[in-house]
């Protein structure tokens, strides 16, 4: 599905933020990426859809070198890739049914889509989206007087509504409260796994890392430090990504480990 | 440094003994400064006139009154004329900014030299006052309505642009990100994710020009540009001031309606 290979991304005055990176995800495979802020886990995938360009090295999404495509055929290539955001990049003044169908925009003419002229089964599709997604009842509400899980609900149903192969998610969870990112989670990997979809998906919480993917890869400086199962995600692999700490203060084994917290070092 | 230590208690002060000798000697230098422009101002002045004022203001409001009702029809018919020049003044300046807002912002504009150009016409349009461009217009197309539309159009392309241009370069950036991300074009972009972000912006800056239009084109006509303030003009050089007060009241109610309509638009979009 997606092979990346010497990835490397140099910002104009600043450090390298990708540095030769190698990454390959499978078809139906669900990545989580962790890692620090400031890792380049946001440059990564925005590498993938061109959103950013990256300085060296090539991608390939279903035996396309994303790298070199010219302006039109890389339109064809991002309509097959959904992305979901942090802060769900909704167009607040418009409605939540005008956001999930600018996930057509890229089959759609210009002058159609100006007069938001969908075809009839893109319409139904985007309505049973989101019926899916629990908001039927707001499809006419505009999207700035959605709450944040439910403005990431749209963010969702805009990303399927596309037909993609790949999702790829930014922080999905960072702006939402521990129940909502944990539904929120489970409805993005519920429907990629019944549409057999890939995902590369962004996230800051371990735990709901570890809760709902099969593979983790931990990104540090612009370098892969660990990809593997979550269940082999331990103390020196989280060392290794983020550093020096007490990790097993806070997971939830609560061994030995949980209680020495109150005698500290 | 704000932190001192005296009699072994670190002390902390928000500026440094320099900074506060520096501040104190710019506010001298100042009031010196005022002191020296007052005197040459009173030099300037001859203050037997001065003294006189309030007696001929007086007597200048007593020749206003009664004043000549029958006029207002007169003042109506130029009013007419004096919003028009403010509506399609406005309009023309708003076809004209659209592009050359779109042209200057840093993340529209499709190369720095466009932006360039964009800008000077900004820059340009906006450090002539309306009065001066209509002096000029009239020169060249005569006076009339014309000249009066022309002169506000020019102006308020400056006005206009500057504020939408800096608007746009504040545009939040994630839903275009999003919807460039769906594989929509570049134009589709703009329909689906700029202009519903800029559209109460816009509508709230043309409106406020329009309200700064309809002030400024009752002056114009004393230049030449048409309207009502050509009116003025010519009842003031009658020293017709029983008239020159019907206009000045019928000038002061369109303001005020202006404002209130510009006002109620405004809050009605955001």
């Amino acid at each position: 599905m997606v092979k990346i290979h010497g990835l490397i991304k140099e910002y104009p005055k600043g450090p390298q933020a990708l540095k030769g990176v190698d990454l390959t995800v499978g078809d139906g495979q669900i990545v989580a990426l962790i890692g620090p802020s400031g890792a380049g886990k946001s440059t990564l995938i925005r590498c993938i859809n061109r959103l950013i360009d990256p300085t060296e090295g090539s991608i390939e999404f279903n035996g396309t070198e994303m790298t070199s495509l010219s302006t039109r055929a890389l339109r064809t290539s991002r309509r097959t890739i959904g992305m979901i955001f942090q802060e769900y990049a909704l167009v607040e003044r418009l409605s939540v049914m005008e956001n999930v169908l600018s996930g057509q925009l890229g089959y759609v003419g210009f002058w159609k889509s100006a007069r938001r002229q969908f075809p009839q089964d893109v319409v139904e599709n985007a309505l049973k989206l989101l019926k899916r997604v629990g908001l039927s009842e707001y499809v006419d509400t505009r999207a700035d007087a959605l709450s944040g899980g439910q403005r990431q609900r749209v963010g969702i149903a805009r990303a399927l509504v596309q037909q993609p192969q790949l999702l790829l998610v930014d922080e999905p969870t960072a702006s939402l409260d521990p129940k909502t990112a944990r539904q929120i989670m489970r409805l993005i990997v519920e429907l990629v796994r019944e549409r057999s979809l890939s995902a590369i998906i962004n996230i800051h919480d371990v735990q709901l890392a570890k809760m709902f993917t099969e593979r983790i890869v931990g990104l540090r400086d612009g370098v892969i430090v660990y990809d593997g199962a979550p269940a082999d995600l331990d103390h020196a692999a989280l060392t290794a990504i983020y550093g020096e700490e007490d990790w097993e203060a806070d997971t939830d084994s609560g061994e030995p480990a949980a209680a020495e917290v109150g005698s500290g070092e | 440094m704000p932190l001192t230590e005296k009699d072994g208690l670190i002390q902390w002060t928000r500026k440094s003994r320099s900074e506060r000798i520096r501040e104190h000697l710019i506010w001298v230098g100042a009031a010196f400064l005022f002191v020296l422009a007052a005197r040459y101002i009173s030099g300037q002045t001859i203050w037997i006139f001065v003294l006189d004022a309030p007696r001929q203001a007086q007597d200048f409001i007593s020749r206003m009154f009664p004043p000549d009702v029958r006029y207002f029809n007169r003042a109506i018919g130029a009013l007419w004329d004096t919003i028009n020049i403010a509506v399609f003044g406005t309009l023309i300046a708003i076809v004209f900014s659209i592009p050359i807002a779109i042209l200057a912002a840093k993340n529209t504009t499709p190369h720095p030299t466009l932006r360039a150009m964009a800008l000077a016409v900004i820059v340009g349009s906006r450090s002539v006052n309306s009065l001066i461009w209509a002096l000029l217009i009239v020169q060249i197309t005569g006076p009339g309505l014309f000249a009066g539309v022309l002169a506000i159009g020019i102006r308020s392309v400056g006005m206009i642009s500057k504020l939408l241009y800096e608007s746009i370069e504040e545009i939040n950036r994630e839903p275009i990100e999003a919807t460039l991300a769906t594989g929509a074009s570049r134009a589709q972009t703009f329909v689906y994710a700029y202009i519903p972000q800029l559209m109460p912006i816009f509508v709230g800056i043309t409106v406020y020009r329009w309200e700064i239009n309809i002030r400024e084109s009752t002056i114009i006509g004393i230049v030449g540009g048409g309207g009502i303030g050509f009116l003025l003009n010519s009842a003031i050089n009658r020293l017709a001031w029983n008239q020159a007060v019907v206009i000045l009241i019928t000038i002061l109610a369109t303001v005020i309606v202006a404002e209130w309509v510009s006002a109620k638009v405004r809050a009605k979009v955001t």
